[in-house]
Formats: C-alpha cells, sequence, structure tokens
C-alpha cells in the first residue's frame, strides 16, 4: 500500500492534471490546424502559414511576459499598453537615434523589474500597481508619440518578415521560445525557487532566499518580453501608434491560462502558453474562415476560455 | 463545294455575332464578368453610427450586386479599431481568396504589410474614408482641403467679405482636421475682411464643441459667423443661446440634428436662416464598393478617386429631414452607373456627376 502511493507521488499517473495541462492545449491546436486546413486548404503551405502566423511573434512574447507574471501568482494588467510604449520609442528613435531608443528600452526593462520590487517591498496587490502603471506606459507612450507615425529600420521590418527554409521563422521561434522558457522555469534550480514563490512564498523566504531579487527579476524577466514583443509588433506595423499594443493585455493573460497556468501562482507551463498564444491567435482565424462575424469573435474567445477553466477544474475533480 | 459554302455561311454568323456582341458588351461598359468575384470589406471600428450606417450602405449595395448577379458573395469584418487585428483580418482575407479587398483603414501606415501582400496575390485593394498609404492601393478619398474652403467661401459671400469668425475645429492631431482647417485658412487670408476671432476644437462633438464655445464666448465681440466642420453646430448654437447673445451664422454638417436645427432656425428668423451643410458621408462605401466592382472587372481607375462632399441647399433640406432618422448622418447611396460616370469624368477631365438626392434607406 505504501509503496503504490509512493509510486503514485513520484511518477504521476498519466492522465494527471500536470500531464493534461500540456496535453490539453497541444491536441486543441492540433485539431484547430486540421480544422483550418480542411476549411481552408490554401494555408496548408509555406506560404499560407507564413500569413496565419504573422501577427504570432508579438503575441507570442506577450504571453511570455505574462508568464513570467503568473509564475508568482501576479497578474499584469499592463503589458498591452508597455508594447505600445516600446513600438512608439522604436518608431521614432530607432532610425535616426539608436543610443538613445537602446537606453529607453533598457530603462523601460528596469522599471519593470522596479514595478516587481516595489510589489514585493510594499505587499501590494499586482492588479492593483500594473494597473496603474498600464496609464504611465500609456502615457508615456503618448508623449514620444501623440499621434500615429514614424518610421521603423529597414533591418528590422527584414528580420521580422525572414523567410526560413522550410519552415515558416515565426514556427521556428515559437518552439526555440517554448524551449528556453522551459528549460529556465521548469529545469533550472532557481527556476523551481522562483515557482516556489508563486505556491508558497513563506517557504521560499524561509529557506533563505530573497523574495525582493525574485520578483524584480521575473518582472525584469516580463520586461524584456515586452520589449521583443513591441520590437517585433513595430517591424510587422512598420509604424508607431500609441493604442496599437491594447489587445496584448488580454490575448496574453488567455493564451498563458489556456496553457496550462493558473491565477494562484507558482504552475505554469511555458510549452503550454505557447500553444496558447497560437491557439488565441488561431480561433479568430477559425471563427473568419467557418464565417462567423467578427462581432461574436470577442465573446467566442471569451467562451473559449471559460470552456478551459471548466475542463481543467473537471480534470482535478476526475484526477482526486 | 457545299461544304465550304456552308463553313463560310458559318464564319460570317460567327463574325457578326462575335461584332454584336462586342458592341452590345461596350454598351452596357461590362468590360469582364464578375459574376463569380467575391469583394470583401475589412473595417477598422463599427462603434458608433456613422460607421454603422456606413455599413449598412455596403451592405445594401453588396445585396444588390449579388441579386443582380454582378458579384457572388461579400463579407464584412470589423477590427475593434485596433491595427494589427485589422493586418491579421486581411492576411485572413487573403488566404480565403478575395478578389477584392476594400479598407476603412485603423492607421495610416500599420496595414501597408498586409496591404502589400494582398497586391502580390493579385487582389484589388481599395481603401476609403481613413486611408492608408501603400502605393498599390487604390484610394476613394474626399478633400478636405476643399470640404474647408465650402463653408468658408459661403461665409465669405454672405458676409460680404466683412465680419469676425469664430473657427471650430475638428480632433486634434488627425490629417482630416489639418486639410480643413487649411482649406478654410487659405479662403479667409484672400479676404483680408474677415478676421478669425477665435479657435477651439469641437472634435466633432456636439458636448465638446458646446463646452469649448461656452468657454470662449464670454471674451470675444461680436460674431457674424462660426465655422465648423460638422457634427458641432448644435453645440455651438447652444452655447450662443445659452449666453445670451445674437445667433449668428453657423455653418453645418449633415446629420440630422444638424439639419433639424437649420429648419427651425429658418422657421424662427424673419426672412430665413441662411447657412449651408455639408460633410463627408457615410455613403462613400457604396463608391467603394462598385470601384472595387470596376477594377476587378478590368476597368484602368487612377490611384486616386477624388470624390465631393455632399452639399444640401435650403430647397432640398425639408426632403433630407424626411429621409433621414433621428441620430443618423444624411448621406445618398451611390448607384453602380453613379461610379461608372465619376470614373468617366474623371478619365476625360470634365466635372463629376451631380450628387445622387435623397432617397429613402434602411
Amino acid at each position: 500500500m505504501s509503496k503504490h502511493t509512493s509510486m503514485a507521488l513520484r511518477r504521476p499517473s498519466r492522465l494527471s492534471p500536470d500531464r493534461l495541462r500540456v496535453v490539453v492545449p497541444i491536441l486543441a491546436l492540433l485539431a484547430m490546424l486540421v480544422a483550418t486546413g480542411f476549411l481552408q486548404p490554401r494555408v496548408m503551405s509555406y506560404f499560407g502559414f507564413t500569413l496565419l502566423l504573422r501577427y504570432s511573434l508579438p503575441l507570442l512574447f506577450a504571453t511570455m511576459a505574462q508568464l513570467c507574471i503568473l509564475v508568482v501568482g501576479d497578474i499584469d494588467l499592463g503589458i498591452g499598453p508597455f508594447v505600445s510604449l516600446v513600438n512608439c520609442i522604436v518608431a521614432s528613435w530607432l532610425a535616426d537615434q539608436p543610443w538613445l531608443c537602446g537606453i529607453a528600452l533598457v530603462g523601460a526593462i528596469f522599471a519593470y523589474a522596479a514595478m516587481g520590487a516595489f510589489i514585493q517591498y510594499r505587499r501590494l496587490p499586482s492588479i492593483v500597481v500594473t494597473l496603474g502603471f498600464s496609464f504611465i506606459w500609456l502615457g508615456a507612450a503618448l508623449l514620444v508619440r501623440p499621434t500615429p507615425g514614424g518610421t521603423v529600420p529597414d533591418w528590422l521590418i527584414a528580420a521580422t518578415g525572414f523567410r526560413t527554409p522550410l519552415v515558416p521563422m515565426p514556427a521556428l521561434l515559437a518552439i526555440v521560445v517554448a524551449f528556453i522558457a522551459h528549460h529556465l522555469i521548469m529545469r533550472t534550480a532557481y527556476g523551481t525557487v522562483l515557482r516556489g514563490i508563486g505556491s508558497n512564498a513563506a517557504a521560499v523566504e524561509r529557506a533563505g532566499w530573497s523574495l525582493l531579487v525574485g520578483r524584480a527579476l521575473l518582472y525584469g524577466a516580463a520586461g524584456f518580453c515586452g520589449v521583443l514583443a513591441g520590437l517585433t509588433l513595430s517591424g510587422l506595423n512598420t509604424t508607431g501608434d500609441p493604442w496599437v499594443g491594447a489587445q496584448y493585455t488580454l490575448l496574453s493573460i488567455a493564451g498563458a491560462i489556456i496553457g496550462g497556468a493558473e491565477f494562484s501562482g507558482g504552475i505554469v507551463s511555458p510549452i503550454g502558453a505557447v500553444f496558447g498564444a497560437m491557439i488565441m491567435l488561431l480561433s479568430s482565424s477559425l471563427l473568419s474562415f467557418l464565417n462567423i462575424s467578427t462581432d461574436w469573435q470577442l465573446s467566442l474567445q471569451g467562451g473559449l476560455l471559460t470552456l478551459v477553466l471548466a475542463l481543467r477544474t473537471l480534470s482535478v475533480w476526475v484526477g482526486k | 463545294m457545299k461544304q465550304i459554302k456552308f463553313a463560310s455561311a458559318s464564319a460570317l454568323a460567327l463574325l457578326m455575332a462575335l461584332g454584336c456582341h462586342a458592341a452590345k458588351a461596350d454598351d452596357a461598359s461590362a468590360l469582364k464578368d464578375t459574376s463569380k468575384s467575391g469583394i470583401a470589406l475589412s473595417n477598422s471600428y463599427a462603434g458608433n453610427t456613422w460607421r454603422q450606417q456606413m455599413l449598412r450602405v455596403w451592405q445594401a449595395a453588396a445585396q444588390q450586386a449579388i441579386d443582380g448577379h454582378i458579384i457572388a458573395k461579400t463579407k464584412i469584418v470589423n477590427a475593434d479599431a485596433s491595427a494589427p487585428q485589422q493586418a491579421s483580418q486581411i492576411e485572413n482575407l487573403i488566404l480565403e481568396g478575395w478578389n477584392s479587398i476594400v479598407l476603412d483603414a485603423a492607421s495610416p501606415t500599420a496595414l501597408n504589410g498586409s496591404i502589400e501582400d494582398a497586391c502580390k496575390q493579385g487582389i484589388t485593394v481599395v481603401v476609403f474614408d481613413s486611408l492608408a498609404t501603400a502605393p498599390c492601393a487604390y484610394k476613394v478619398a474626399y478633400d478636405y482641403v476643399e470640404a474647408g474652403r465650402i463653408p468658408a467661401r459661403f461665409i465669405v459671400q454672405q458676409l460680404h467679405g466683412k465680419g469676425n469668425v469664430l473657427v471650430v475645429r475638428g480632433m486634434p492631431g488627425t490629417q482630416v482636421d489639418v486639410d480643413e482647417f487649411q482649406g478654410a485658412q487659405e479662403v479667409f487670408k484672400e479676404n483680408p475682411g474677415i478676421k478669425v476671432v477665435g479657435t477651439v476644437n469641437g472634435q466633432w462633438t456636439e458636448s465638446v464643441a458646446n463646452k469649448e464655445v461656452a468657454g470662449i464666448l464670454p471674451s470675444l465681440p461680436k460674431v457674424d459667423a462660426v465655422i465648423g466642420q460638422g457634427g458641432d453646430s448644435v453645440g455651438t448654437y447652444q452655447a450662443f443661446k445659452a449666453a445670451g447673445r445674437p445667433i449668428p451664422l453657423i455653418t453645418l454638417g449633415t446629420r440630422q440634428e444638424e439639419l433639424a436645427l437649420w429648419e427651425k432656425l429658418d422657421k424662427a428668423t424673419p426672412g430665413g436662416y441662411a447657412t449651408e451643410a455639408s460633410s463627408s458621408v457615410p455613403g462613400v462605401s457604396s463608391i467603394a464598393f462598385w470601384v472595387a466592382q470596376q477594377i476587378v472587372a478590368g476597368r484602368k481607375v487612377p490611384n486616386v478617386v477624388k470624390v465631393s462632399l455632399l452639399q444640401i441647399s435650403k430647397a432640398d433640406l425639408a426632403t433630407w429631414l424626411k429621409v433621414t432618422p433621428v441620430g443618423a448622418v444624411a448621406s445618398p447611396v451611390y448607384s453602380k452607373e453613379w461610379t461608372i460616370d465619376l470614373l468617366k469624368s474623371i478619365a476625360a477631365n470634365t466635372a463629376p456627376p451631380p450628387s445622387p438626392g435623397p432617397t429613402q434607406n434602411k
């Protein structure tokens, strides 16, 4: 009996919630790809995939930024405006004053880390602080670029539109990002400590780790991913717009949650999140190919999110 | 011998038939058959009455074309004022294989990459209202500088070149506002008797215009005329009324409440109330639709198709009011024939056809 229990503890059963966390989004994405290919055979080519996945890079990085925050059980309501800010900085300064642009972007990453440290130091709810900061990012974006405009250097446009042989670049990058994030968060010792902050901060602190450093580091990483999202978005858009990133706040949360993260903290799945981001991206294409009016798309995306959360609760319940 | 004779006779018949056919085709000015084609509309934002009306007009024009077997299908895709979202919707439309994509763009530049993608696939791209700058896209454009000149000229003429004018501008930071203001300035500069005594931003919104005009009024001398950009005249009127000042000449847009104000003032003023109403209209989506259809059919169309504003004269006022529901904008619906006339007039460099009159539409 006791032997049996320890076995179960060591190796989760085939349908444990932890496995489902990754398996469900993978299966869902595969099902969506098959459905998309069936409805619109044109998609099933190099060119089709390139068009379909064109806007996946900013969403992918925004979801990774949100994932960093979800690791410690926080939530970031400011990532969308932050992406807009990066977009405005890039479109205004990168071409003519690359140094100024670089300093501004590094400063933005440090500002994100400082926000994390502030949340930890004052023990504030992240939802309030990040919401407050979202207006600071937006205000800064409007100061940098009051109306849409500006130009993005050609090399950035060429880099985001780069055509890799055989497999389109967005798909390749998604695999690379999934691998790196999985390794850093799930496989390294410090990654385990960081996840520990999310599930049991008191225990981690008692073990001698600094919560301040941990949170600041994760928020800094989120800022870094946010800068990557803004850079890739600028390369695709070729211009700056202070309102451009607004949708990424909700999409990134939805992507990370569909990909297996929990709001309670400590439980994330970087591989799942990459698939979650792709699911959010493909869902609007799929609905379009099904000829469902765009007026319904937001509701349907929300419904999808609810369905995933409900299924997960059910799987936990069945798993017990 | 008989065989040959028969062959030549049938060849002759064939030739005649061909000739007839060609003549007929030329008459109908149908260049190529488009009955298997699809034209999609990608709209950046659907959250106000102007855009809703624009979408209804599109739907009506497209339905008429489908019923008449001119095109096979249409589809409307709305983005939530988000350029990346609209860009990926355009990518989806490319994958769906539409013959033409018509855009009301979320950004003048951010969609250019997607538009280039569409052009490379041989898709006809037409932009209207909020334009995009991609060179391969056809533009159905209002001349907003002229839109500023029209009411300014009317004011100069009514005041006989002498008087004080208050300028109510539109949404700050938009090209439309910059252009309209420039047009009005040009006309006023040519007439040194006209003095601009104040400028406020009404943001094309009655409540904002009301607040702004009420704020500047106490500092102003007698105002003879107010030039607005449409959507702001009722607020301006209320500000003058609340301040107890005589109602000056206020130029109008073509929203229902503005036309109703004209009718009301006209009845209340002895000798009538002289003003003009002009504006860009949501019906422009039907021009964009037919332009797209004509390009798909093979007509040579210039890269920029200029469209004139709707101008309402006092004679038409009552009819326009009757067909414009409360909360809507007075707008004609442009037909295929009208659009072809417009394109021909541009090709021949002659005056554009007169704007269609008021028609009942849903």
